[in-house]
């Protein structure tokens, strides 16, 4: 099974650190991922640029809207997605309980990745029947 | 990248997957001490196997060598982690001195009897006991345990998270208990087999799979540890199970025992749990279990409802009543009483026990009382009993029986 875990983390906690903490803490957490990677956990990930790079897009009056920023405010911003591959549910927890980053405050969402593989059948069959 | 492995070596690791690695789990918690580091080591293991084996093809002795794995990953990952916490540091060299003992055959066994009997400690919660068995013992996913008991796998997960911090909090021990204290935790144990198994019995989709593991767990129990009270409740679902495919119509409507087609009744689960039954019955150490699966043997020894043994089975209640007195016991008793000596009799009783608390507020005492009503031409006091039955009854396909025998009476 696939999970995606979303780390968030709040930048002002980050700011406060030195830079020699701030070097520990990514050499902990990179390190972790090796350690995924190498038993089969990692099945992909990237890291995110800071929400000021971001921005939103969605349908308004007809046509598509864009606007600056992310899609939610919080304290926290998402800070990377981690793709794991897990037995279950509670083997995912186990493994991002030990992630390095969340002793350094950062929070992880862990969602089940979702099977549309029906659905995307279902779908192609539509298609093909109304063409 | 670990090249990629040929397809059949895959199949042949989900094989082992499924076979083995409810043993090699419980091995690994005998050698760490500790379930999560355990069921951690175990995934890598197999991911080694699968990254190794694609090389070097599959080892003579495929389970010691997950086994060994698995220790070595978890003392890798002691060490891993001893760079920030000194403890793990210190038990990763314990772990590595005697990393070299190999366990002999017969102790694995003993390993699975430990586990079950950790999962089924009296100090963990009864949700969480029965959680922790199938995902621990049987091999279930939080996600197929979620859907059978019809919760989101977010809160299974967290019934596990709960009960594993229990475990490890209490320092709830990896052993089976010493001879004095067996009886009591066994009882324990076959609780949880047989929870599992009812909550597989009335649920209608779900319900064979939950069924099938109970079973398994009884027969993985009675090769383990073959006690008459072991014996009983396997040779009890068995004989409830040889049931199911004539208790409810296609389109899963509940059909009663009287009107059942018994020749729809699974003949070898009947045979294998009456022999089971009366191993357990001759052995005169037996108990509850075993009684109910001697009850329950009368009606599948019957050819039809008719012919049933009512004095024989109002007989066995009798002896249920004196080991394991219960409200529900004396129900059943007197619904047999009703069989053997008259409905009137039968609804002296189940009014009786109706006046009490316990069952005042439990669907079947109505439904039962409704039926004799029935049977007696009461009718209206048949209605308003089925009518209460209704609101209590809480599985669809009981709720849509008494709905049916309502616009009967109407």
């Amino acid at each position: 099974m696939k999970y995606i875990c979303l780390g968030y983390y709040d930048p002002a906690k980050h700011a406060d650190m030195t830079e020699d903490e701030r070097n520990a803490m990514f050499d902990e957490c990179f390190e972790y991922d090796d350690h995924l990677r190498a038993n089969g956990h990692f099945s992909g990930g990237e890291a995110l640029q800071p929400r000021e790079t971001a921005l939103t897009l969605y349908w308004k009056n007809g046509k598509v809207a864009i606007t600056d920023g992310p899609y939610t405010e919080t304290k926290e911003q998402l800070g990377g997605i981690l793709v794991l591959e897990a037995h279950d549910m509670n083997h995912a927890i186990q493994l991002m309980s030990q992630h390095p980053a969340v002793k350094y405050g950062s929070i992880f969402e862990i969602r089940p990745a979702a099977d549309l593989n029906d659905m995307m059948k279902a779908s192609e069959q539509r298609r093909k029947n109304t063409a | 990248m670990p090249p990629k492995a040929p397809e059949d070596l895959c199949r042949t690791i989900e094989t082992l997957y499924r076979s083995e690695s409810g043993r090699i789990l419980a091995t690994l918690v005998r050698l760490l001490g500790d379930l999560d580091l355990a069921e951690e080591a175990m995934h890598e293991a197999f991911a080694a196997a699968l990254e190794t084996w694609s090389q070097t093809g599959l080892p003579d002795k495929p389970r010691p060598w997950l086994i060994s794995a698995g220790r070595f990953k978890a003392i890798d990952g002691m060490r891993r982690r001893g760079r920030f916490v000194a403890a793990q540091s210190a038990q990763a060299l314990q772990l590595e001195a005697r990393v070299n003992e190999a366990p002999p055959e017969e102790e694995l066994e003993d390993d699975r009897l430990r586990l079950i009997f950790t999962c089924c400690h009296p100090a963990l919660p009864s949700e969480g006991q029965v959680a922790l068995t199938l995902r621990e013992v049987c091999g279930l996913t939080t996600e197929e345990i979620a859907r059978a008991f019809l919760v989101t796998p977010a809160t299974l997960a967290q019934r596990i998270v709960r009960v594993k911090a229990v475990i490890r909090d209490q320092a709830i021990p990896y052993q089976v208990p010493v001879s004095q204290e067996l009886s009591a935790r066994l009882g324990a144990v076959l609780q949880v087999v047989y929870l599992v198994f009812n909550a597989g019995y009335s649920a209608e989709a779900t319900g064979a799979g939950l069924s099938r593991e109970a079973i398994r767990l009884g027969r993985l129990l009675l090769d383990l540890l073959p006690e008459p009270e072991v014996m009983g409740l396997l040779g009890l679902m068995l004989l409830q199970e040889s049931r199911r495919a004539a208790r409810s119509t296609a389109e899963g409507e509940l059909i009663l025992l009287d009107r059942q087609d018994r020749s729809l009744w699974n003949r070898e689960q009947i045979a294998e749990g009456i022999a089971l039954t009366e191993s357990a019955l001759r052995s005169r150490r037996f108990g509850a279990y075993t009684l109910q699966a001697a009850i329950a043997a009368v009606h599948a020894e019957t050819s039809s409802a008719a012919s049933t043994d009512w004095r024989q089975i109002t007989l066995l209640y009798d002896r249920l009543m004196r080991i394991q007195p219960s409200p529900v016991v004396e129900l059943n008793r007197a619904v047999a009483i009703a069989m053997y000596e008259g409905p009137e009799q039968g609804l002296c009783l189940i009014d009786d026990l109706l006046a009490g608390e316990e069952l005042a507020n439990y669907a079947l005492a109505h439904s039962a009382r409704a039926d004799l009503c029935r049977r007696l031409g009461r009718l209206s006091e048949a209605r308003v009993s089925y009518e209460r039955a209704l609101t209590l009854a809480r599985q669809e396909p009981e709720r849509r029986f008494l709905s049916r025998r309502l616009e009967e009476l109407k």
